[in-house]
């Protein structure tokens, strides 16, 4: 008898990364790898992203609201919050398998 | 939610299916869920899928664990949402709403067993202060958890990390006490997907 494998959750992950930093988006690549990596520099993005990243209880109305104001659009919007979100979670994610493999050779 | 697209953005056919849902259970889709309908190509397809996999796939974690794990992030990270959800979840996956309830007001005396105890708190020092070292797993190796059982247990951990996040920069709706509980009956009925 022969078992399917279990999906590898490892390359689940790499591909919803891939999917919303390089697929196809209402906002640029650019800026979507930006907040991913929560590197954006530009105002008031930069504070939106950076609070998605490490502060998300202090998000408020007015940081969607000065985003919408500089123009960027409710699509958008969706897109970099989203960006950040998986971005932070993935830095984390690999630093702990980072730390998990370097006990590897160990009794 | 906010911004005011993820309200009314949505398509015919995910307007139908919140109204069917409307009817049947007498209840509005919560918010996590309904967020996985908006533009699911982008972010919500391949988000569900991982999130099942992580939280119902093959695993040496108990399905009930897991959920504990989830609610551990998500307290952890003070999302009252996914609190509120996984809370639920853990509770009726595990039969034990005390031990539950100890968890998340004290770790280190709640009734468990030391392998899961040791790695929520990795899992907590993971979430509060962005990364973990060797000496955290080597802490976990000396407990008998396995690589594979931190691997899946950080798979759960990237899951809830990304959703705290989203639910407080969206700003899902709380739920009453009975929301939570019909929806982590449905949770442990058809999983994520």
């Amino acid at each position: 008898m022969t078992s399917t494998p279990a999906p590898d959750k490892h390359g689940m992950l790499e591909a919803l990364t891939a999917r919303v930093v390089d697929g196809e988006g209402r906002a640029s690549r650019t800026a979507r790898r930006a907040a991913f990596d929560n590197t954006e520099t530009t105002e008031p993005s930069r504070t939106l992203i950076g609070k998605v990243a490490r502060h998300p209880t202090t998000v408020a109305d007015h940081d969607i609201t000065a985003a919408r104001d500089a123009g960027l659009s409710e699509d958008q919007i969706f897109e970099l919050v989203v960006c950040a979100a998986v971005g932070q979670s993935a830095r984390q994610y690999q630093a702990a398998l980072s730390a998990l493999s370097a006990t590897d050779d160990e009794g | 939610m906010r911004p005011e697209i993820l309200n009314n953005g949505y398509g015919f056919g995910a307007k139908a299916l919140f109204a069917i849902v409307r009817i049947v259970s007498r209840r509005s889709l919560p918010d996590a869920a309904k967020l996985t309908f908006y533009r699911p190509d982008f972010y919500g397809s391949p988000a569900k899928e991982f999130t099942h996999q992580a939280m119902r796939g093959p695993s040496a974690w108990s399905v009930g664990e897991r959920e504990l794990m989830a609610a551990y992030v998500s307290k952890q990270n003070e999302s009252p949402f996914c609190v509120g959800a996984h809370t639920s979840t853990a509770a009726q996956a595990l039969g034990d709403e005390p031990m539950v309830a100890g968890v998340l007001s004290d770790l280190d005396t709640a009734p468990i067993a030391e392998p899961l105890r040791a790695t929520l708190r990795m899992l907590g020092k993971l979430t509060r202060e962005h990364t973990v070292d060797a000496d955290d797993m080597r802490e976990l190796r000396s407990q008998g958890v396995t690589r594979a059982q931190i691997e899946d247990a950080l798979a759960v951990c990237f899951a809830f990390n990304v959703t705290n996040r989203l639910a407080d920069a969206f700003d899902f709706s709380m739920l009453t006490p009975a929301g939570f509980d019909s929806g982590a009956a449905v949770l442990l009925k058809r999983g994520y997907h």
